[in-house]
């Protein structure tokens, strides 16, 4: 099935850059969890292995047409459901939260794949449901029962920082398919509205983390705490960084989480505002080769399947970032084949395979 | 379902992707302008305070909630106490400390060592404990040489304190430090590593109310660790309080009259299931607990095979004997079996099958009625009794008193006895029920198991006229500033199904038992109390004929003394339990006795007129015993 013009048209330039954020990734790690013990593997080499199987999966992922994935989007998007579910009853808790499933001695978090189910269901849904006049509110009925039960379910475990993820997902693929400016302002009160209430449901430990982002003297034990030392520590890399490995303030565990949600401030402190510059303009070149794709693909399809992808890079690179130096709230959220964390990077490679895919069959005709 | 496919639209430029690289390369600008604000403009600020990074944590130990006797009375509280820790980055010179603070702390110096080079790895803004709990001498000479001491701090914590301590500690519990599952759960996530919380107990059941919030303050250090400012500061809160039913004189008679004998004894207001002491002996001192136990006392106190980390009344297991003739006597008279008037003969054995069934009296005890036979715990009488009723008639009335399950007794943990039937022993053993078992059934032996929480809240139930009551220990829980935010009120469980009549002959005959001529239970008589009750010594090895009493001290029975008053309207229950005691009346009764006198002594004290029932002795003896 791949012949030589799937070959040709190839996305050299998405897979370097993929490749480059990745080792750079698996770099800082090392780093971050040099001084840390009591894991039978350092968590690098199993960074390592995660990539290597997620790298696997996108070539899998190429093998196959993107419009065969977004035929079997439902079903696939069920059986996200279906192991958010499980997690509710079986899932693993760590520190208060139902987050993982154990499958054997690997633990896998649903609420990472998720992402990509919704993005597919969405992709299926409008396709089939084409409005060039803009969607009114009627029309978004089914899409928003789409994002419900995922955001019912991960919110239950908790996890809020996927939460946000998959509604700003959400939100980007309705920006780009548009809506009627009416609609837009009807959901925007909605919003404002629903919000007070949804806060009820928040943990008292989430709402004192949104706080304390507004007032870091509400929480200086810990979040608070947690975003002065991730400042000193982005701070104190200043131009050159302190180098590989000498970073003070990540070697002596200052920062908690410093490997997963915080990698990037040991990124900052070793590297610098140079290496830091260098990684950003990674991850833009990654973002907006989705949008180039996006932007060229053939169908309608793969137009949103991209914008979808690319928005989950992009909001989660954003959010991340923000949160590591200070200007949005700690949700937890990863940095996308940066932070450790074995379901997000093959969740990331899978978007790539996914935006890649797209890429090389931009010039086929339909079969 | 066919997709459309083809569209053209898509490759049109749209504005959409226009407001998309919009967005993107704002969101990018605010992370670089934010970065270039930190490292460039800030770059030098912040490294400094990396180079020495002086932000430090210290944690301001929330009070654990008092726990109050019903009188108001704190059995266990908190009162401030000093450690020293050490922040080994704050140590200019770490070989001219260890001397200098090992003298100032009274710790041997290799021992210091240790335990600093154990540290190490560790976060450095989280201090390192020396010595936890110093004396006033070691704090004043730490204090006096702060200079010579850099890296050094004196933290104020607060220590539980038991003031009582063995008194009704399976009650209280114990504390002990946090463990990893536990760390795991939603209702620790405040909690780290070396904080303790309850392990045992009230203390664990309520770990929640009365925990409170730890609060911390971060603060900036200076190069020699000295404190220069504060950068914040959260305020503790402190736990909330608990107001147990526990009466404190009452629990310390309890404890003294159990004092070195092993068993327990539970006191409990029949009106509403109040439990008014509780005692389990062997005991231990929560104490020894409050700061993490030592290996030397944690093995003393579990290496003994006495377990006194057990609670007895709740979790022991023991043959009712004779207490349950209660039980006996009231399905006899329910099921129209005999009547209050119907005598059997008692020659001292009962033959039966192939084997003699014995009376405790060898020479037995005659003709007796049934008072006579409850009051004198003739066995006889209620092997003819078993006999005819058969097992599964009497374990109807037990289960109706709640035997053979758990009472519901707030703190968990709690055993459910055993009430034998015959569907219960063909399941178990695929054996079906022999005759002969109705005999030992109806004596409380055999399969029988009860607590002494069960014994005490079913007797409570005759001795109320038929209301069965949920065990109570916590009343309320409430804020420290005296909120209520809890209330536990008594809980009613189910109503007996005895007529007034039968409970009324119970009652008569156990007052007999204490008080009437030949009663077994005389030794808790008390002049001007109305005490009923009844005695009972559980056969620990069988006891044949032709067999010798054995000696030895763990074949010995066990005692049993359940008894309540006054007769009419009882005011409290006391059921004793002596592991390996001897006789009912004499080992156990004589302490029931004691704790009934403080009650009886204090309530005269309370009313000028003497809580004084008249009742009527009788003297119902037939002839020829």
């Amino acid at each position: 099935m791949l012949d030589r013009r799937l070959l040709m048209n190839f996305d050299w330039t998405l897979l370097a850059t993929v490749v480059f954020i990745s080792v750079f990734g698996v770099i800082n790690i090392y780093s971050s969890t040099l001084l840390q013990t009591g894991h039978l593997k350092p968590l690098y080499l199993k960074q390592i292995y995660w990539l290597i199987l997620g790298m696997g999966l996108m070539f899998l992922i190429l093998y196959f047409d993107y419009r065969t994935f977004v035929r079997y989007a439902y079903p696939f998007f069920l059986f996200c459901l279906f192991l958010l579910i499980l997690v509710m009853f079986f899932g693993r808790t760590t520190s208060g939260s139902q987050r993982w499933l154990q499958l054997g001695f690997i633990s896998f978090q649903p609420s990472e794949l998720a992402k990509i189910g919704l993005i597919l269901a969405l992709t299926r849904f409008f396709t089939e449901d084409d409005n060039p006049h803009g969607y009114g509110l009627k029309n978004l009925l089914v899409p928003f029962l789409i994002l419900g039960f995922p955001v019912f379910l991960v919110f239950k475990q908790p996890d809020l920082g996927t939460v946000v993820l998959l509604i700003l997902i959400y939100a980007s693929i309705l920006a780009f398919i548009g809506l009627r400016l009416r609609t837009w302002i009807t959901l925007g009160v909605g919003c404002a509205a629903l919000a007070p209430v949804l806060w009820l449901f928040l943990k008292d430990y989430q709402k004192t983390r949104l706080l304390t982002f507004l007032n870091p003297d509400l929480d200086p034990l810990k979040t608070g705490y947690h975003i002065i030392q991730s400042k000193i520590a982005v701070g104190s890399g200043t131009f050159f960084g302190k180098g590989f490995l000498k970073g003070t303030q990540s070697q002596l565990h200052f920062l908690p989480e410093q490997h997963t949600d915080f990698i990037f401030s040991v990124v900052a402190e070793e590297w610098g505002f140079m290496g830091s510059f260098f990684l950003l303009f990674l991850l833009l070149l990654l973002i907006s080769r989705g949008l180039k794709i996006a932007q060229t693909s053939k169908d309608r399809a793969g137009a949103i399947l991209a914008i979808g992808v690319s928005a989950m890079l992009f909001w989660q690179s954003f959010v991340n970032l923000g949160m590591v130096v200070g200007i949005v709230p700690v949700v937890g959220v990863p940095l996308p084949l940066l932070s450790y964390g074995g379901t997000s990077a093959i969740t990331t490679w899978m978007g790539i395979g996914i935006l890649m895919n797209i890429s090389m069959r931009r010039f086929m005709l339909s079969r | 379902m066919r997709l459309k496919l083809d569209k053209n639209s898509a490759s049109e430029t749209k504005p959409a992707f226009v407001y998309a690289n919009i967005v993107i390369i704002v969101a990018f600008s605010l992370i670089f302008a934010r970065l270039w604000h930190l490292q460039i403009i800030k770059g030098d600020y912040f490294k400094d305070l990396s180079e020495n990074n002086r932000i430090r944590i210290q944690e301001i130990a929330a009070p654990r909630g008092i726990i109050y006797d019903r009188e108001g009375i704190p059995l266990v509280d908190s009162f401030p106490s000093f450690d020293v820790s050490l922040f080994p980055q704050d140590v200019p010179d770490m070989p001219a400390l260890i001397p200098a603070l090992s003298r100032a702390v009274s710790l041997n110096p290799e021992r210091l060592q240790a335990k600093i080079e154990a540290a190490q790895g560790f976060s450095p803004a989280r201090p390192l404990k020396i010595k936890t709990d110093i004396t006033r001498e070691d704090l004043a000479m730490v204090e006096t040489r702060r200079l010579d001491l850099p890296g050094v701090m004196v933290d104020m914590v607060i220590r539980r304190n038991y003031s009582y301590e063995n008194l009704a500690a399976h009650l209280i519990g114990y504390l002990g430090e946090i463990s990893p599952e536990e760390l795991e759960q939603e209702e620790f996530i405040n909690h780290k590593i070396g904080h303790f919380v309850g392990k045992y107990g009230i203390e664990q059941n309520f770990e929640t109310d009365l925990m409170g919030e730890n609060g911390g303050r971060q603060i900036e250090v200076n190069a020699l660790g000295r404190k220069m400012r504060v950068l914040g500061n959260l305020e503790p809160n402190p736990g909330n309080n608990l107001f147990l039913t526990l009466d404190l004189e009452l629990q310390k008679a309890a404890e003294g009259a159990m004092a070195g004998k092993k068993g327990a004894l539970v006191a409990m207001d029949p009106q509403n299931g109040d439990i008014l002491a509780m005692a389990s002996k062997p005991d231990f001192d929560p104490n020894l607990f409050a700061r993490g136990i030592s290996p030397e006392n944690w093995k003393k106190i579990t290496g003994n095979p006495s377990s006194p980390l057990q609670n007895r009344a709740t979790q022991g297991q023991y043959p009712p004997a004779s207490v349950y003739k209660i039980v006996t006597a009231i399905a006899g008279l329910e099921e129209k079996i005999i009547t209050p008037e119907t005598t059997f003969h008692c020659p001292g054995a009962f033959p039966f099958g192939n084997r003699d069934y014995l009376c405790w009296k060898k020479e037995g005890h005659g003709r007796v009625n049934l008072r006579r036979a409850i009051i004198e715990s003739c066995d006889v009488y209620f092997y003819n009794l078993g006999l005819r009723l058969g097992v599964d008639r009497i374990a109807k009335y037990a289960f109706g008193l709640g035997l053979g399950k758990a009472t519901g007794f707030p703190l968990g943990h709690e055993k459910p006895g055993l009430v034998p039937t015959s569907a219960w022993k063909m399941k178990r053993f695929r054996i079906p029920w022999q005759a002969g078992e109705n005999l030992s059934v109806a004596i409380g032996q055999g399969f029988n198991l009860t607590t002494p929480l069960q014994v005490a809240s079913a007797l409570s139930a005759v001795a109320n006229g038929g209301r069965l009551y949920r065990p109570r220990v916590v009343q309320s829980v409430k804020a420290p500033h005296g909120e209520t935010l809890k209330e536990f009120p008594p809980v009613e469980g189910k109503i007996l199904h005895v007529s007034p009549e039968t409970l009324e002959v119970i009652r008569e005959s156990l007052w007999g038992v204490v008080n009437s001529p030949g009663g077994t239970g005389g030794r808790a008589r008390i002049d001007g109390f109305n005490v009923a009750g009844k005695t009972g010594t559980a056969q620990v090895v069988q006891r044949r004929e032709g067999r010798g009493e054995l000696n030895l001290p763990e074949h010995q029975d066990h005692a049993w003394f359940a008894c309540f008053a006054p007769a009419y309207h009882p005011r409290i229950t006391v059921v004793v339990l002596i592991e390996h005691g001897g006789h009912g009346g004499a080992a156990a009764a004589p302490v029931a006795k004691k704790v009934l006198e403080k009650y009886y002594l204090r309530q005269k004290d309370k009313h000028p007129s003497p809580l004084q029932v008249a009742f009527k002795p009788i003297d119902d003896r037939p002839e020829g015993r």
